[in-house]
């Protein structure tokens, strides 16, 4: 019982982090804030992952979004700001359209989600996932595994392709 | 008891931060950083059912795609971004109006 106390004061302390940081990546006035608030977003669904038995997927979130992608926007960031002159935000007019817009729909998806008896298996996965993941990638899902190199690999070179300097 | 549906709220209150990020922001970064929460919200969404609705891990080579998926979109499109910077000088999507007749 107290541990099980235990693991929902920790659930509800990562998924209170998770939405308050993403709410500061949305209001945040300064662009270094954002990343840094994106920072924990990614954190905290991370802690979410492991709270759901997906310890691979868990590490996979922290090494590809904290160590990569948000590398990647910072750099971004750093490369295209002056840091200082930049309007983040639209106008009132931009901005309480879309804010009723999104209120009314997140209240849409939460009325659905609560009134809908989701299907519910009795079985509980448990331990390490890891194995059984590799083991899925190389034999049920190989066709799309071979997709997803050849995407990266497109990615890479488009990438490099659409920011290096023309040199006429 | 933590249950499906407080994953499931949880995802939608990404998601709906993530498309007020994409409506109201005008620097091109954070337009991206609101994309990136809406694939979190996704790749939360597919794991929680894989957990509780269909008890195999299916869903989380699912969300491995997605991750997938999210890092050549990240670069591809911070590759835009920097080669629309050269040649506007911002990252204002409201300068971004060439197209405009």
């Amino acid at each position: 019982m107290d541990k099980n106390l235990l693991s929902q004061v920790a659930f509800y302390f990562f998924a209170v982090l998770t939405v308050a940081s993403a709410a500061v990546v949305v209001f945040a006035r300064n662009l270094i804030h954002c990343a840094f608030a994106l920072l924990f977003t990614f954190f905290g669904v991370a802690a979410l992952y492991v709270f759901l038995g997906a310890d691979f997927l868990a590490a996979t979130q922290m090494v590809i979004y904290v160590g990569g992608i948000l590398v990647l926007i910072l750099f971004g960031i750093m490369l295209t700001n002056k840091l200082y002159d930049v309007k983040l935000k639209t106008g009132k007019s931009q901005f309480v359209p879309a804010a009723v817009t999104v209120v009314v729909m997140f209240a849409i998806l939460v009325f659905f989600m609560l009134r809908t008896s989701w299907f519910q298996s009795g079985s509980v996965l448990s331990g390490p996932t890891t194995a059984s993941i590799g083991e899925l990638l190389m034999q049920d899902f190989i066709l799309p595994f071979e997709a997803a190199s050849i995407l990266l690999l497109l990615a890479l070179i488009g990438a490099a392709m659409i920011v290096r300097r023309r040199s006429e | 008891m933590i249950g499906l549906s407080h994953y499931l709220i949880i995802s939608a209150a990404l998601f709906s931060l993530g498309i007020l990020c994409v409506l109201t922001r005008r620097n091109a970064v954070n337009v991206l950083m609101g994309i990136e929460l809406i694939l979190n919200a996704a790749n939360l969404n597919l794991i929680a059912f894989s957990k509780y609705s269909a008890g195999n891990i299916d869903g989380q080579v699912f969300a491995i795609f997605i991750i997938v998926v999210a890092a050549s979109e990240a670069a591809v499109a911070l590759a835009i971004v920097l080669s629309m910077y050269r040649i506007i000088r911002s990252v204002n999507l409201d300068r971004a109006d060439t197209l405009k007749g």
